[in-house]
């Protein structure tokens, strides 16, 4: 797909996309706002396919509807129109608490701003997801500890959010989002709020979880720099989808 | 278990805020209590009334007295089972602030008639054969320091002179709800001294106290009593004890209504202040309850947090609101003992102070949980933004 050397090749080689299974579907979702007495169109007719171990990177210029249709993918928002179907399951058919339910075990979440809960340590925090899981309190630990492990926090688990660094808040909400093992990882401009070097650190933390764990992740950007590290980017204009390019 | 953490942390993220709302209830809790402790003691003589007894008075006014020898009649209607009579002396120990009721009566009958004042049988006797003896309530007798043998002059206002007695008894109330303040004598010493200095005053008493069998009879006894004294000199009015001290409360019920009203608008304004702290709380937080409905959680959880630490912090102050009624009851007591001689904080008005902090910390919560719990997801992320 393409020949440019992404620095996420040092963590492995890039999937062969092509025999994958294609994991998300999304067919002619339509997506508008009413704002005021007026109807805002954000999407229009978004066909889109992700595969399997498919690292792909959203870009366009801001309020082109970027943060809408990751939210639409993640479950957290629903279509006016169309459908979208992640891992067989048609997700804009689900009701409110199926919904809930299917997000807890597909999808894990990264965000511009961390969204960690301030009065969580960074164990506690990591934890979250699997209080809603019937895991025991010996596995939990041990999930919690194995994803903190990972984006090599073992040693700041009782810290609060306060007391860590954006980069080091943002690693916490990754070990957050993988700790349940989801379907998809959906990031929101993760490396938005951050300075170069620890926007490096996420992104090599995503490359990592990407070609040695073979996670799928889908990740808006408005950074150049960040989307190097995907191997499909795709660019949102007005609401339209442009075709793939390298 | 994880929730209980979540709301108890919440509670105090800021300290300052959390601290000035406990606070708030804890005024306005023990300002409740205070205000119903306060009310009750108006009615403690009526509530301490029994319904075995009747007062009978001169019909046109309590001013006025009733001769002597009704007390044969009365004895001889049905259902009549003893008679005591008495004056309200009205007598100053030293100076007028020493304020305590005093009264002449029939000895014999007035302790048979009040059980609930308890004396010792030695002091009792000595009481009854002592003409000039008196019986001094707990707490007036440990206000001026009076032990049994003691010699107390009172200054009559209603009957002039010096009076003397001797204090043959101290008598405590069976319950708290008894008046211990009381000082009653012989109302022959007092007949007696006013036969000599009075003498058309002699022979009159300012009220009839009866004892009835039959409480649910109470009605016909006192039609029965007043018709035999109809068209007499002095008709008589009959009421039951609860009646005749209601007459009394009854002149500044208005008031007591006031003081209820204010304690029940008390409550409303703290509730009003606790809505808006949590309001502003859920507010600030509703970009953390979208994460926590992001990752899977439901709007119960939601609600669970908000309801958790809104009635966390109600009942904070609440609990330290009722614990502070206590001794500021009491110190209001020693302060006012003169006026409101019951005064005490009932179990009731405690239920009432936890019901109001119950029912503060859940209204408080109920506009915040609405409108978390509503919230779409992507609207509450992006207040974080
Ligand atoms: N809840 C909403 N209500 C009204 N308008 C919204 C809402 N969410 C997004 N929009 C609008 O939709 C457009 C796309 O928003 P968004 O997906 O956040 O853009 P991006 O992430 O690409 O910057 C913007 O014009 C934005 O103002
Ligand atoms: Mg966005």
């Amino acid at each position: 797909m393409s020949d440019s050397i992404s620095p996420c090749d040092e963590h492995g080689p890039a999937p062969v996309l092509e025999s994958r299974p294609v994991i998300v579907e999304v067919r002619n979702v339509n997506k508008s706002y009413l704002r005021g007495s007026h109807i805002i169109p954000v999407l229009r007719d978004i066909r889109l396919d992700i595969r399997e171990g498919e690292f792909l990177a959203l870009m366009g210029p801001s309020g082109s509807g970027k943060s809408t249709l990751l939210n639409l993918i993640a479950g957290i928002d629903k279509v006016d129109s169309g459908s979208i179907v992640i891992g067989g399951v048609d997700i804009t058919a689900l009701d409110e608490t199926e919904l809930a339910h299917w997000r807890a075990t597909h999808v894990g979440f990264i965000f511009q701003f961390y969204n960690l809960i301030p009065v969580l340590t960074a164990f506690e925090n990591v934890e979250l997801p699997l209080q809603l899981t019937g895991l025991s309190r010996a596995e939990r630990r041990e999930h919690v500890e194995t994803a903190l492990r990972v984006v090599n926090l073992a040693n700041r688990m009782d810290h609060y959010p306060a007391q860590l660094s954006g980069g080091e808040q943002q690693r916490v909400a990754i070990a957050r989002a993988v700790v349940t093992d989801p379907t998809i990882l959906v990031a929101d401009e993760p490396t938005g709020d951050l300075d170069r070097a620890s926007a490096r650190e996420i992104m090599s933390l995503m490359c990592r979880l990407n070609r040695e764990s073979g996670k799928t992740i889908i990740m808006v950007t408005h950074d150049p720099k960040a989307a190097e590290a995907a191997q499909v980017i795709r660019h949102l204009d007005k609401g339209y989808l442009n075709h793939a390019h390298p | 278990m994880r929730i209980l953490k979540l709301f108890f942390r919440n509670a105090f993220r800021h300290k300052l805020r959390t601290g000035l709302t406990i606070l708030g209830i804890t005024i306005a809790i023990l300002a409740f209590g205070m205000l119903r402790t306060l009310v009750n003691a108006w009615y403690a003589g009526v509530e301490a009334s029994s319904a075995n007894r009747l007062v009978i008075r001169n019909a046109i006014s309590l001013v006025f007295p009733l001769p002597l020898a009704y007390k044969d009649r009365i004895r001889q209607v049905e259902g009549v089972t003893l008679v005591s009579w008495g004056n309200w002396f009205g007598g100053v120990y030293i100076e007028e602030k020493n304020f305590f009721p005093n009264f002449a009566v029939e000895p014999r009958s007035f302790l048979a008639l009040y059980p609930e004042y308890l004396l010792p049988d030695m002091q009792r006797s000595s009481f009854l054969s002592d003409r000039k003896g008196a019986v001094a309530g707990k707490k007036i007798a440990d206000r001026f320091g009076w032990k049994v043998g003691d010699t107390v002059t009172l200054k009559g206002t209603i009957f002039p002179g010096n009076w003397e007695f001797t204090i043959r008894g101290i008598y405590r109330g069976k319950d708290r709800s008894v008046d211990e303040t009381q000082f009653f004598f012989h109302w022959e010493y007092l007949d007696e001294t006013v036969r000599k200095t009075a003498p058309r005053r002699a022979g009159q008493v300012g009220y009839y106290i009866i004892g009835i069998a039959n409480p649910n009879l109470a009605g016909e006894v006192s039609a029965a009593i007043d018709a035999a004294f109809k068209n007499s000199l002095a008709e008589t009015l009959t009421e039951t004890e609860k009646a005749f001290q209601m007459s009394f409360v009854s002149m500044t019920e208005a008031i007591l209504i006031a003081i209820q009203l204010v304690s029940i608008v008390i409550i409303v304004i703290i509730m009003a202040v606790v809505a808006n702290t949590m309001a502003m709380t859920a507010r600030e937080r509703i970009g953390e309850y979208a994460v926590f409905k992001t990752l899977g959680f439901g709007g119960r959880f939601i609600a669970g947090l908000i309801f958790g630490e809104s009635l966390f912090i109600s009942l904070l102050g609440t609990a330290i609101g009722i614990g502070l009624t206590f001794p500021v009851a009491a110190a209001f007591h020693d302060y006012l003992g003169t006026y409101f001689p019951i005064f005490f904080v009932e179990k009731e008005t405690v239920l009432m102070g936890v019901a109001a902090g119950i029912l503060v910390g859940v209204v408080a919560a109920l506009f915040p949980t609405w409108r978390a719990v509503r919230i779409r997801i992507a609207d509450g992320l992006r207040r974080i933004g």
